[in-house]
């Protein structure tokens, strides 16, 4: 065929290097409803649920069993489940059905249900409640502090430079696994020193990553993954119970969690059971909130490629994150996985949740560039900063950041980096150069930073697990090497673990330490004028983009 | 939307009710007899009612990509490995075992970056022996999880260090002692190994038995890698699993 001009010109638009598959339920490629999915149902006997979702109790599937224990308010569940999923869908759109009123609804309802609700409601609709569902009355937002190189300095300058565009949580994590204790370390030092109060984590395997929380060098956990079926659980050598369990070991030492889930994790395993990817993730909500879980992160998260690829999957997304916020959950709604070569598609994608606002809009912008992020990228990275406060400032949207000073930013990166230098030299740890340092502060990614010694970084990690170094060590060292201000900020980030009024639902922390929740701040979005408000203050900090013209120049 | 045969007998019975109707307008009846569903069942190619359901389906003419719905496997055949034997424990400390997937050099023969499967095998025996230790092949039929077969492949080597490689070309290193989701490194993005990445998994797991101190293989990231390719990851994962054969455990797979 002789082709056209046009169409060769199409074929090579970002767009189409993208993948999309057609709908396959057997295989699990199907976002909103599969022919296979089962039919709500309940049967509550003597207060125990006996009948779920078209199963008998002796049917049931772990997952089936753990929800029908913990997940489901078995007062509210024959009412809930009498009303249409229509009605129900409609009370979620509602202004003048409080959030309080849902939640009560909604408690009451199985995971059929509820994915046979999300089917009724358009993208828009579901923006609309998401505005009105989310948990905190402000939106949040979640930064991923990641390198090429593991470099725990570099983790340290662009945390402080995170914090100080506004991200209240950071998570990290590392291409060699055992750096995790430095690169933790690095994390907490350079946070404190960006902004006081933000939240730290670091992605990890789980036992590590509990390890490191119990000796304060974290401050959060978020990597506790949920699947939707029984065999993918299994894979990964877990159950319900003992993801509730290890969610019990957190909240003994004082730690805020959430959990991990999202479509599409259990077609990449190849054990779907033929069943749609909300249906699933639906499941794994119910399981995250039967655990007592505070909140979830999800919205596919690192599969994004599966729901991406089929049709109605983006819907699937922001239906899931939506599901999040109607079983009360904290939402850390993703965009943080690169999802498409397409800048448009991209975009597109996030306003789905940068609208309504989340807890956390993304639960991992890249604040390194993109070929530093090691969750394989983010969807929007260090060089999309400036279109970001540009989309918050057209749209009078709090997206979570702020626009900096280049002066500012540099003064917080060489301090980061100056006090990881300190500490390290402090506690006998792996040397940190001045040239180092220097080429981290003005740095913007690994690219222009010196290389480190990865085998003696990596024999001092294993020191710091091996020694038993803690949070209180950091705090010490930086006392002992001039630090006031940061040891003082990081002791303060270990007192939040006695004081526990952190672990309420999507609880973050202001820079005087204050928590902001659901529980103390909660959404009270009830339409026009009601809610949470772009104005004030922050209003005409989002209104400061650096490049404004000054009429006085022309 | 999932063409199930009872969708097919729906929109084939408004086909035929559109003929009769039409063909009645026409003065002509074509249908021998009335009943609709025998009518459907006589025809004798399916794919033509498929095709002409799914023209209908979408208004859209007709699709140049099959539709693979109603299918619940990739392969329809399963390879049988009954009278292949179990591999065993190792004894020799030099030994490192590589276990590979069930589809390995089966069902799929390269990696989703397109490198055959003999030359990954190759290059990762190539480092193992450079540095003078013993590699051993065994196929893992009992899970397509690479941090678990890593790790039990390390379990089965004499020297208690494995090297996990999907058929799609993920690879781990892990160490017997290690926690199921830890290792010593990991390789998740396929798409962007060579063959030089695959000798030098194999170098780096022989030094883990010499006790050297090891400095990891850089770490690579493309993040355009995931929208690409998750779709592909996620077939050739399917393929994978559905070879699995948990009775038979682990297979000793020599000179393939």
């Amino acid at each position: 065929m002789k082709r056209s001009k046009r169409f060769e010109i199409l074929d090579q638009r970002p767009v189409n290097k993208d993948g999309y598959i057609n709908e396959w339920p057997e295989m699990g490629f199907v976002a909103m409803d599969s022919p296979y999915d089962p039919k709500p149902s309940v049967r509550v006997e003597n207060g125990k649920i006996v009948e779920l979702d078209g199963k008998e109790q002796e049917d049931f599937d772990f997952l089936d069993q753990f929800i029908a224990d913990y997940a489901i308010n078995t007062d509210r569940a024959e009412s809930s489940m009498a009303m249409s999923s229509l009605e129900i869908a409609r009370k979620i759109v509602d202004i003048d059905t409080p959030r309080k009123d849902v939640l009560r609804i909604i408690s009451g309802i199985t995971p059929a249900k509820m994915k046979e609700v999300i089917n009724q409601l358009n993208v828009v609709e579901m923006m609309m409640g998401m505005q009105k569902m989310r948990a905190r009355k402000k939106p949040g937002n979640q930064a991923h502090i990641t390198n090429l190189k593991d470099d725990p300095v570099q983790i340290a300058a662009d945390a402080a430079e995170g914090a100080l565009r506004g991200f209240a949580e950071e998570e990290t994590t590392m291409g060699v696994a055992r750096y995790a204790p430095l690169d933790a370390m690095g994390l907490l030092i350079g946070s404190q020193a960006g902004r006081p109060g933000v939240l730290t984590q670091c992605s990890a395997e789980e036992a590590t990553e509990l390890e490191l929380g119990i000796r304060g060098l974290t401050t959060y956990a978020e990597t506790l993954s949920v699947y939707g079926t029984e065999k993918v659980f299994i894979d990964g050598d877990d159950t319900p119970y003992s993801k509730a369990f290890l969610n019990s070991a957190y909240a003994s030492r004082g730690l805020k969690v959430r959990f991990t889930s999202g479509s599409g994790s259990e077609v990449l395993m190849g054990s779907s059971e033929k069943k749609s990817m909300l249906y699933l993730e639906c499941r794994c909500l119910y399981v995250t909130k039967g655990a007592g879980s505070q909140g979830i992160q999800n919205g596919s998260v690192s599969c994004i490629g599966i729901p991406g690829a089929v049709p109605a999957g983006i819907r699937e997304v922001l239906g899931e994150n939506l599901v999040a916020a109607l079983l009360g959950l904290e939402c850390a709604s993703s965009n943080d996985q690169s999802f498409s070569n397409s800048d448009m598609r991209r975009t597109a994608r996030t306003m789905l949740e940068f609208l309504p606002g989340t807890d956390f809009i993304f639960s991992g912008y890249a604040a390194e560039p993109n070929y530093d992020n090691m969750f394989a990228g983010s969807n929007f990275d260090a060089e999309d900063f400036d279109d970001y406060n540009v989309f918050q400032r057209d749209m009078q949207v709090d997206g979570g950041l702020r626009p900096v000073k280049e002066a500012d930013v540099i003064a917080v990166r060489n301090k980061a980096a100056r006090a990881v230098q300190a500490v390290f030299r402090q506690l006998g740890l792996a040397e940190v150069t001045d040239e180092q340092v220097e080429a981290i502060t003005y740095a913007h990614g690994s690219r222009d930073t010196l290389p480190r010694d990865v085998a003696a970084d990596l024999m001092s990690a294993e020191d710091v697990m091996k020694r038993g170094i803690t949070g209180v060590d950091v705090v010490r060292a930086l006392a002992e090497t001039g630090f006031t201000d940061l040891a003082e900020n990081v002791l303060a980030m270990l007192e939040q673990r006695v004081i526990g009024d952190y672990m309420q639902t999507a609880a973050i922390l202001d820079k005087n330490f204050k928590v902001m929740s659901g529980v103390n701040t909660p959404n009270d979005y009830l339409g026009p004028g009601t809610g949470y408000r772009l104005e004030g203050e922050r209003w005409e900090e989002i209104k400061r983009i650096p490049h404004r013209i000054n009429p006085m120049d022309i | 939307m999932q063409i199930s045969e009872e969708l097919v007998r729906q929109i084939a019975e408004a086909v035929v009710r559109q003929m009769k109707a039409q063909n009645t307008q026409d003065g002509l009846d074509l249908t021998p007899s009335g009943n609709v569903k025998n009518t459907l069942l006589d025809l004798p190619d399916a794919a033509a009612v498929r095709k002409q359901v799914r023209e209908l389906a979408s208004g859209l003419g007709e699709d140049d990509i099959p539709s693979m719905a109603g299918r619940t496997r990739i392969n329809e055949r399963k390879t049988d490995y009954s009278s292949y034997p179990k591999a065993e424990k190792g004894t020799d400390p030099k030994e490192v075992v590589i276990g590979v997937g069930a589809a390995f050099q089966r069902e799929i023969k390269k990696t989703i970056g397109g490198i055959p499967l003999e030359e990954v095998l190759r290059n990762v025996k190539a480092g193992i022996e450079e540095e003078g230790m013993v590699p051993r092949v065994v196929k893992i039929l009992d899970t397509s999880d690479v941090g678990f077969m890593a790790l039990e492949s390390a379990k089965l080597a004499g020297s208690g260090i494995g090297i996990g490689i999907q058929s799609k070309g993920t690879t781990v290193i892990s160490q017997k002692d290690l926690y199921p989701l830890s290792n010593l490194e990991l390789f998740p993005q396929a798409p962007l190994m060579t063959p030089e990445t695959y000798r030098h998994i194999g170098k780096n797991a022989a030094k883990y038995v010499k006790g050297e101190t090891v400095t990891p293989v850089p770490s690579v990231n493309d993040p355009m890698v995931r929208p690409k390719y998750q779709v592909k990851a996620a077939i050739m994962h399917i393929a994978e699993t559905e070879q699995l054969s948990p009775e038979l455990g682990i297979i000793e797979w020599r000179d393939q």
